[in-house]
């Protein structure tokens, strides 16, 4: 079954094909040798001159073969067979350009990640490599040489997330002297790093490496710092978003308050903080969530604040010295325009009622990691007393429990990476400042970075019982002497090989870091793709970790996956130093695949109008004909697709190219044609 | 060709966000799935013209599987949507063809979700091995042929066959 029906007019072009070897990663599942000698006989009369194979095509000397090729035998056109173009395209295009082709005129047909990878049988391989061979040779004939489009790049950047992530992007840019708009949802930037008393490894006191931090950010000349806030929309494209963002009202003049915290002070109202204090402690209703919070206005809680629930209070206005307090504050709806957006949105932790064989929320004495730095933080609702939930008790018996919420089939099967070491660092507070016996039950110990291994040697010495086994349960039933009144943690020793029932006065459970309940509302937002469970998905997983698929948003911090500081502050720092190698470039070349109305050929039916949602068509009433907006188009081909005049033509992926691919695709099918013919 | 030799050739339309970098994924986490399918790579599934579809199936494919993003995932907002929306119209149109719409499969696949495309291939591939190789009209009016015109490139493809495009 030919699918040519031989009436094809004569191709004029000069093809090159490449057929790549990758190593054995092509080449043993793919008879490399065999596509190349078939597509230079097979293919002679669709304009293949030349077909190579070679053991890397992307390596230097592979690139020159293709570029004396096309300067020697005067090549017209370049196919690559070789791996994804997602990888390569680049690579290859560039070196046609070295030659003097126009690198448009070079398609990548992947055989590895589409062929080889996937395919065993080397016959049906070879033969769904050629005829991918065959689909890029028919569409290359049809591509046109293209100049890319250029765009400038404004140099004022987005982050949004004020963790430490995000502190650390906006004062790298900042400092390079570029304009830095930072969006944070809650009254205060710092993150979840805020709340903690001492930081692993180190036990250095987060509070005295992350306060000046925030003070930097706040007092940047380079910095707008928008907290209370969140972006609501994310218009145009790299070089320049326009980002709509609602900075909710707080209630409180910023111009005027000095942050003197009188309000604070003499407002009726508390609640129980459920955000900063995990629930340990108390806040007012109107309130900064710590006393160091960046910056220093309050914001009002209308939904608990007296006034707006019973039209009478106003304890706080009648107190502030500067009049600041503003019972009648609207929403701000706030307009920027930026060049490159960051995104470090962190993560949530681990709901550990999900768990409900732990006890927690229905044991009074299970607490969760997160209570835990509350608990043990100078400035916590304890003053750093760890104490039961009685708000008085010592512990004499603690246990920690690893791995909540991670790696494990019922809930997540990632490792938290943080968990093991937040867990070590509690055995050590808690031994260090109740004497109380601590143990902490883990299944794998993880403490791979720099000086982590170390602490937990540190940790042993100390004396903290380390038992190595999934607990089965938390439970306040006693059964043997000795647990009256205690949580008994019911677990398989599987070093011991035996059950045991450890009785204790209070049980932390280590949970797990997840993805922001939120993350694929704001990919969405956002335009980047985030993984099944919520974490947001990076260019390259080992190359280009903070750069994402879409140009000009970039990711940092745990919002990418869960990690410790030091990770999310070199993410930070690479986003950082990503966006400003763009901003210092000016200007940016954009792939040319944009749609164009052919004027004559428009019936002005203006089906398309509506279908592009980047509203980049419009209808001249004069001329009775639809134009695309280069600058608003991106490309998606939707119009292209819809136009019942065939009047609108899809650069970069026009009507000849897809449908010559598919009849090269079809050329040949299994079982036929193996051997050239 | 018998059935029981019957190797069937099939079109994948990916889209370059989501699906196409599910296949992707799906290469690099070594998974496998049978080699009858051959993949274009198109911007968005958007961008999917009903005649390509057609144009695959009186070319010699068996069956084509048409990806893109989730709905509400699409790169360009809603396109999968009108992608969706012509999916729907072609399959009615092959019914009229006397041909069983079956033989047409969308599938939604994010970029993590290499193992989602490398599992709906292999059981696309199936199904059209079951169905057997295309065969114009066998369910009902005759094959439509050029030489009448009345095929379906010729009644669904006016701009991309009869007419010049411009380079
Ligand atoms: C109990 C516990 C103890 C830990 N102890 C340590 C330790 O000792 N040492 C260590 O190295 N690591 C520790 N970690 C890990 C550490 O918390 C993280 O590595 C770090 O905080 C990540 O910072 P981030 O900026 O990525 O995220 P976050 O700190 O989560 O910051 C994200 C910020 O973005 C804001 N945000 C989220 N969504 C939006 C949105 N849509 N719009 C605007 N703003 C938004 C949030 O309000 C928040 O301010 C611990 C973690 C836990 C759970
Ligand atoms: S759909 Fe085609 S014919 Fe109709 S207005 Fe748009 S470009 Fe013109
Ligand atoms: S290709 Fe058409 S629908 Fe898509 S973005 Fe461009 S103008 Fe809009
Ligand atoms: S980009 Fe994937 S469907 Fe639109």
């Amino acid at each position: 079954m030919t699918k040519h029906n031989g009436s094809k007019p004569e191709v004029q072009e000069r093809i090159g094909v490449y057929v790549c070897h990758c190593g054995t990663n092509i080449a043993g599942t793919v008879d490399v040798a065999q596509v190349a000698q078939w597509a230079a006989s097979r293919l002679k009369e669709r304009g293949v001159v030349i077909a190579r194979d070679y053991k890397f095509m992307c390596s230097s000397l592979g690139q020159e073969l293709i570029e004396k090729d096309i300067k020697e035998q005067k090549l017209t056109r370049v196919v690559v067979a070789a791996c994804s173009p997602h990888l390569h395209e680049r690579t290859f295009r560039t070196a046609c350009a070295r030659a003097g082709l126009n690198p448009f005129l070079c398609e990548m047909v992947s055989i590895r990640e589409q062929v080889s990878w996937v395919h065993t049988n080397k016959e049906a391989a070879t033969i769904k490599a050629q005829a991918a061979v065959s689909g890029g040779v028919e569409r290359v004939i049809h591509h046109e040489p293209l100049e890319p489009m250029t765009v400038p790049i404004n140099p004022a950047t987005l982050v949004v997330g004020g963790g430490i992530a995000g502190i650390q992007a906006a004062l790298e840019i900042a400092d390079a002297g570029y304009h830095v708009y930072m969006v944070e949802r809650e009254p205060s930037i710092g993150g979840h790093m805020a709340q903690f008393d001492k930081t692993f490894p180190t036990l250095d006191c987060a509070a005295c490496i992350l306060t000046p931090k925030m003070v930097d950010v706040g007092g940047h000349p380079n910095v707008t710092l928008l907290t209370w806030s969140e972006v609501e929309k994310v218009e145009g494209y790299v070089g320049s978003f326009n980002v709509t963002i609602r900075n909710k009202a707080r209630h409180v003049k910023t111009d005027l308050c000095t942050g003197c915290g009188i309000c604070q002070e003499k407002c009726p109202k508390k609640v129980v903080d459920e955000v900063y204090e995990a629930g340990l402690g108390y806040r007012k209703a109107i309130y900064t969530p710590f006393p160091q919070a960046v910056p220093k206005f309050p914001v009002m809680d209308v939904d608990n604040c007296i006034y707006f629930e019973k039209g009478t209070c106003k304890a706080c206005e009648k107190f502030c010295p500067t009049n600041a307090i503003d019972f009648t504050q609207q929403d701000e709806v706030i307009n920027i325009e930026v060049g490159n957006i960051i995104l470090a949105t962190g993560y949530d932790i681990f709901d550990a009622r999900r768990v409900s064989h732990y006890g927690y929320g229905r044991l009074a004495n299970v607490f969760t990691s997160l209570e835990m730095e509350r608990l043990t933080n100078a400035a916590g609702p304890t003053n750093g007393q760890i104490v039961l939930r009685d708000g008085k008790t010592t512990p004499k018996a603690v246990g920690i429990i690893h791995c909540v919420g991670s790696r494990d089939r019922n809930f997540n099967n990632h490792c938290s990476v943080i968990c093991c070491m937040q867990s070590l660092k509690f055995a050590h507070m808690v031994h260090e400042r109740t004497g109380a016996i601590v143990y902490n039950f883990y299944i794998d110990m993880r403490t791979p970075f720099k000086d982590y291994d170390e602490f937990y040697q540190r940790v042993l010495e100390e004396g903290t019982l380390f038992v190595r086994g999934k607990v089965a349960e938390v439970t306040d039933a006693a059964r043997l002497p000795g647990e009256e009144g205690k949580l008994i943690v019911q677990v398989e020793d599987t070093l011991a090989g035996k059950q045991r029932r450890i009785p204790v006065d209070m049980v932390i459970l280590s949970v797990g870091l997840e993805p922001r309940k939120d993350s694929s509302e704001t990919a969405k937002l956002f335009g980047i793709s985030c993984s099944a469970n919520g974490w947001f998905i990076e260019k390259h997983p080992k190359l280009d970790p903070v750069a994402t698929m879409t140009e000009g948003i970039y990711i940092a911090g745990c919002a990418q996956g869960p990690k410790d500081i030091p990770a999310s502050v070199s993410q930070g720092a690479a986003a950082a130093a990503r966006v400003l190698g763009k901003i210092q470039q000016k200007e940016m070349a954009l792939e040319p695949i944009r749609a164009s109305v052919i004027e004559e050929k428009c019936s002005g039916c203006r089906i398309c109008n509506d279908l592009c949602p980047f509203n980049a068509i419009s209808f001249h009433e004069d001329t009775m004909v639809s134009e695309v907006n280069a600058a608003l188009c991106q490309g998606c081909g939707t119009c292209v697709a819809a136009c019942p005049a065939g009047a609108i033509y899809g650069t970069g992926f026009n009507n000849e190219q897809v449908l010559a691919q598919i009849e090269g695709l079809l050329l040949l099918n299994i079982g036929e044609e193996a051997v050239p013919a | 060709m018998t059935t029981d030799t019957f190797e069937p050739t099939i079109i994948g339309f990916t889209c370059n966000w989501c699906s196409y970098r599910a296949a992707d994924l799906a290469g690099t986490a070594r998974l496998k799935y049978p080699p009858n399918i051959r993949l274009i790579r198109l911007m968005c599934s958007g961008r999917l013209d009903p005649t390509f579809v057609f144009k695959a199936l009186s070319s010699g494919a068996d069956g084509v599987m048409i990806t893109g993003c989730h709905p509400g995932e699409c790169h360009y907002l809603e396109q999968n949507y009108k992608a969706l929306r012509r999916f729907h119209l072609i399959r009615r149109t092959l019914k009229g063809f006397g041909v069983e719409p079956e033989r047409v499969k969308l599938v939604w696949a994010s970029a993590a979700e290499g193992a989602k495309f490398a599992s709906e291939t292999a059981s696309f591939i199936e199904e059209i091995r079951s169905l057997g190789p295309l065969n114009w009209g066998k369910s009902g009016g005759g094959r439509p042929t050029t030489e009448d015109g009345d095929s379906p490139s010729s009644v669904l493809r006016p701009q991309s066959e009869t007419e010049e495009v411009p380079a």
